[in-house]
């Protein structure tokens, strides 16, 4: 009796599912669990927890929302690269016998929470993030189309993140890889909580991906301000533009795909099992029509960065705009066309092979007229190497040996050679870091005195991307090497000596990399401390071309007092050049949005959802669920979602800055 | 290319066997493999040159380097960007087109090396590679022998496997000889290759497949035709008999497996690996799909089932219960797999004597129609008309 009781309350969780069995666990519980009370402690001494709730938490203000999937994006970096740290050291000592000190449980863990924190948690945040905070900025809207959407969204990749997170300390992560291929995420194979876990993480998160990715198509189609026609688009809003695209078309396939594979779990379907007819290789094919895509749905947002970045520190137009734009488009239609390249060893005919090949070959010529328009932008420029600068540099030499090593990989005569080697490692990390992470710093250093209205401290700076490249050398260029001597991927233990020397570089690397990501996070602090030193008082400390730099650094609650009126592709520059004068008079009320709990109260009742669905806690998977629809349907009754800002204010902020021109002029 | 041959020089001294192997195929691999950078090196040391030289010459101290602040368009240079990329991946991709083709793992070897064609009256050495928890499992159908984890070859012969597995995917691949691919249940794969090397060499699992996929490497010894004689003769010789019964405790999870040797293997067994139907009374799967495409069996199909017990004792277990799902089970055989070669070949019928729900399928008479039966069977199960 006592048992089915407990059984209904906790379903198949039991005190045996915390880890106290492993100490790097309940040591990285203490660290964290001490850190969180500081933390929090920390915020109820300053008493910030109002602040933060009003202006944060619940706040449907683009700017706000993009800066914490920065800040979600960078917590979760740590606990990433903690993972590949962990890897790295164990893959430099089990040698000669030695299993090293992470048995299989643990090691298939953290390679599986590896691969899915740094995609959806790290990557997808961070360019989520930029693409919230620029995007309505650079085409000169208030905000994006449906803000409390978009503060719904965030909150469910928050709590995707937060699902993910607690599997380490209750249950476990899945053992199968970060793509979870069946028949090994079966239950017959991993009967326990861990691809449960991957499941709902993932979908609570897919959810918010795929709304928000709704919400910025809808704000890039509609809000431009007038006279912006798409061909004037600032570059990234195009990639934006085009990301999102992709993510609205790729998104659904991963939640139908988990979907099924959910169905198999929970009851007894065959999708993808071998026997009753199921076939595993449905799986492999859906999710990697979603998986192509999403890397496009990283890096394209990326390119965008690099060429405004480009263009802003050369001092100059961006050379080929138009070629640009087409070549962002065509790279989206054709990520679509090349996802069997990731299984050309699963037994395609030649035939297929070479097609998925030769378009994936393809998709490097856009790429490459990519590279080469940022060639000549920098022509006859006038090079400004500042941090960003920095970052696009090192990310044009890096990023092209990536892109020679994918382009060999699509060969599939040399995929069969290499397919699931450590050169397929040291190749997606060419490109996601020297692409898509080189990108991220080029952005977080060229916007963020737009966000705080002060510069990042350049020593710090330049020191984090020395060790960043650098390291990234070191971690990655043995792995190419090891992956031609025929090693392939998450191998626990090796049997042969010799390797050893390559992986200990390897393992160096990745401490400089954690140099590299040490120096990041005093750079803040210092620029934080610093700040009045920093400050940008001109909110165009860069002498920018978009719209977003004609505003006071950060930005007004309402971004324009009044909307801009577009006659050329770079908005602001062109707006200095005829020299612009900025209207002090005749403000109007503005019409914005009422900060909303609501999405972040779904958010949480998701969490309750996914954990009663994950442990087998049917009252609490049917109290979240049912609280999630009917907090939903109470806030369509909510009419007071609207406010008017009083000219008086606008015109009060408007004066407050005209005094802080004044002071930096 | 100097870059190139720089690395090659430095991988030479280690083991760098992706760029050396011993065999015909793999060679060709690494030749396609050096001749795609080769291409693509034209055009990215340009682009990295161009790089470096431009951040250099154009920055911002150099007051001497001209500065066009307006200069964004060049119908040439929009050519050349295009166009040179565009040349090389259509050299690229003939190399691509021709290479995979050749190169197929599903065609049959047609040279022994770059200089010797294949003699007209080889036949080649066939394998059946069961990719098992945590170890492989190679049958040589023309001896009648097995092995786990370890596999021998003559040198120069051609090599014809044929792979499958029997719980979650992997990859089987040996570097030395050829590329690999994937080993996975209820399917089957092919590779032919060919050693040209004596040696020792190592083979593996390219797939995660779990906890053991560590330790799931074999050795692979190309052997010149006395010595590969000998290393038969000496299975032959040895114990162990591999039938259904040990095939089922063999392929029970197990990790660092050494070398074990079979001197006689029932030779369908490898077919009802393949099938997913050594444990007696489970349904093949080609019998399945066969009964499926002639119609399926109708509603009885859903009694036709029997409780899935006999798995992977310790990697099942209590997993195959699902949350709201039934208890597992597999679809019970009609016959066994001699009954089914032998309708194949027309010397069985079996008769429907003793089941009491109209059957339908192949081999079985159509059940008497009428409209009940045509509602409760074929509108809710099988729409399609049989052909039969």
């Amino acid at each position: 009796m006592q048992s089915s009781i407990a059984k209904f309350i906790f379903g198949r969780l039991t005190l045996d599912s915390l880890p106290f069995d492993v100490p790097i666990l309940v040591v990285t519980f203490i660290v964290v669990a001490l850190g969180a009370i500081a933390v929090l402690g920390v915020i109820t001494y300053f008493r910030l927890w109002g602040y933060l709730w009003r202006e944060w938490f619940t706040s449907v203000d683009h700017k706000r929302i993009g800066v914490m999937y920065m800040v979600l994006g960078i917590i979760m970096l740590l606990r990433g690269f903690a993972d590949a740290v962990m890897m790295r050291s164990q893959q430099a000592i089990a040698f000669n016998g030695s299993e090293g000190y992470l048995p299989p449980h643990h090691y298939d863990q953290v390679f599986t929470a590896h691969g899915v924190i740094m995609i959806f948690f790290v990557a997808m945040p961070l360019v989520t993030g930029l693409m919230n905070f620029v995007v309505p900025l650079q085409i000169g809207a208030r905000d994006v189309s449906f803000p409390f959407l978009n503060n719904f969204s965030f909150w469910m990749t928050v709590a995707g993140a937060i699902i993910v997170m607690i599997s380490l300390f209750v249950g476990e992560f899945a053992r199968t890889g970060w793509l979870a291929y069946p028949p090994l995420s079966e239950t017959a194979y991993s009967p326990d909580v861990g691809v449960d876990y991957y499941i709902w993480g993932l979908q609570v998160a897919g959810i918010g991906t795929l709304l928000s990715g709704v919400n910025l198509i809808c704000t890039i189609i509609k809000m431009r301000a007038p006279g912006m026609t798409l061909m004037k688009m600032p570059v990234f809003t195009w990639t934006a533009l085009c990301t999102n695209v992709l993510i609205v078309a790729a998104f659904p396939v991963l939640t139908a795909v988990l979907a099924l594979l959910a169905l198999d779990r929970y009851v007894g379907t065959n999708f993808f099992t071998n026997d009753f007819g199921g076939n595993p290789m449905m799986y492999v094919n859906l999710i990697w029509i979603w998986g192509h895509p999403e890397v496009y749905i990283l890096i394209l947002p990326v390119f965008g960065i690099f060429s405004e970045v480009t263009s802003t520190f050369s001092g100059k137009k961006l050379f080929g705009y138009t070629s640009m734009v087409y070549a962002t488009v065509v790279i989206t239609i054709l990520s679509y066309l090349v996802w069997l390249h990731h299984f050309f060893t699963m037994g395609s005919g030649a035939s297929v092979n070479s097609f998925f090949g030769i378009t994936t070959m393809v998709i490097s010529i856009p790429t490459g007229a990519k590279m080469f328009n940022w060639l000549f932008t920098m022509y006859r420029g006038r090079i400004r190497f500042e941090l960003p600068m920095m970052w696009t540099v090192a990310f044009m030499l890096t990023f092209v040996i990536g892109g020679m090593s994918g382009v060999l990989l699509a060969v599939p005569p040399a995929d069969f050679v290499l397919h699931n080697s450590l050169f397929l490692v040291a190749h997606f990390h060419n490109v996601i870091i020297g692409g898509v992470l080189f990108g991220l710093f080029a952005g977080i250093s060229f916007w963020f005195p737009k966000a705080f209205g002060f510069r990042l401290d350049p020593f710090w700076g330049k020191a984090s991307f020395w060790f960043w490249v650098v390291g990234f050398y070191f971690a990655f260029m043995p792995l190419y090497a090891l992956g031609l001597m025929g090693v392939t991927r998450r191998l626990r233990v090796f049997d042969d000596p010799s390797l050893q020397v390559w992986f200990l570089v390897a393992a160096f690397g990745a401490f400089l990399i954690a140099l590299g990501i040490l120096c990041f996070l005093i750079q803040i602090g210092v620029s934080i401390l610093r700040r009045d030193q920093l400050r940008d008082l001109t909110g165009d400390p860069w002498h920018g071309r978009t719209l977003e730099w004609s505003t006071s650094s950060p930005p007004p609650a309402y971004n324009f007092a009044f909307t801009p009126v577009i006659h050329d592709s770079d908005a602001w520059w062109d707006m200095k050049e005829r020299g612009y004068v900025r209207p002090l008079a005749g403000f109007k009320p503005i019409h914005m949005p009422k900060n909303t709990g609501t999405g972040m109260i779904l958010g949480g009742l998701s969490i309750a959802f996914a954990f009663g669905m994950i442990w087998y806690m049917w009252w609490m998977a049917a109290f979240g669920f049912l609280g999630m629809l009917a907090v939903a349907i109470g806030h369509t009754f909510d009419y007071h979602r609207d406010f008017d800002i009083p000219a008086d204010e606008v015109s009060r902020v408007e004066a407050e800055r005209t005094r802080t021109l004044a002071a930096g002029a | 290319m100097g870059a190139l041959a720089a690395l090659s020089l430095s991988l030479g001294g280690c083991n760098a066997v992706v760029l050396f192997p011993s065999g015909d195929v793999a060679e060709r691999q690494r030749d396609l493999l050096i001749q795609s950078t080769g291409l693509m090196l034209l055009i990215i040391l340009p682009v990295m040159a161009l790089t470096a030289f431009f951040a250099w010459h154009y920055r911002q101290a150099n007051k001497a380097a001209r500065y066009e602040p307006d200069w964004d368009h060049s119908t040439q240079l929009e050519l050349v960007i295009w166009g040179a990329p565009l040349l090389i991946i259509i050299c690229l991709g003939a190399l691509t087109w021709v290479g995979t083709h050749l190169l197929d793992p599903y065609r049959p070897i047609d040279r022994v090396d770059s200089t010797r064609a294949i003699a007209a009256n080889t036949k080649p050495l066939e394998v059946e590679v069961v990719a098992l928890d945590w170890k492989w499992l190679f049958i040589y159908p023309q001896y009648g022998v097995a092995t786990v984890n370890e596999l021998a070859a003559p040198v120069d012969r051609p090599i014809t496997f044929k792979i499958t597995a029997s719980s979650v995917m992997n990859s089987f691949y040996i570097p030395a000889l050829a590329g690999q691919i994937y080993a996975m249940p209820g399917m089957e794969t092919k590779l032919h290759a060919v050693i040209n090397k004596p040696g020792s060499y190592t083979g593996f699992s390219a797939n995660y497949s779990g906890a053991g996929f560590s330790g799931m490497h074999f050795t692979f010894l190309g052997l010149d035709d006395a010595a590969f004689g000998k290393w038969v003769g000496d299975i032959r010789k040895g114990a162990g008999t591999l039938g259904r019964a040990e095939y089922l405790e063999l392929e029970k999870p197990s990790q660092n497996v050494p070398v074990r040797t079979f001197s006689s293997v029932d030779s369908a067994l490898y077919k009802a690996i393949l099938n997913m139907c050594v444990q007696p009374g489970k349904m093949c799967i080609d019998e399945m799909s066969s009964i499926d495409a002639k119609g399926g069996l109708g509603l009885a199909g859903v009694y036709n089932v029997l409780p899935l017990e006999y798995d992977k004792y310790v990697r099942r277990g209590l997993g195959t219960v699902t949350a709201f799902g039934p208890k597992s089970t597999a679809v019970a055989s009609l016959c066994t797999i001699e009954e089914s070669d032998a309708g194949a070949s027309g010397a069985f019928r079996p008769t429907p004597a003793g089941i009491s729900l109209p059957v339908k399928g192949r081999g079985l008479a159509r059940p008497p129609y009428s409209p009940a039966g045509l509602l409760r069977f074929d509108l809710l199960t099988s729409t399609r008309p049989s052909k039969s």
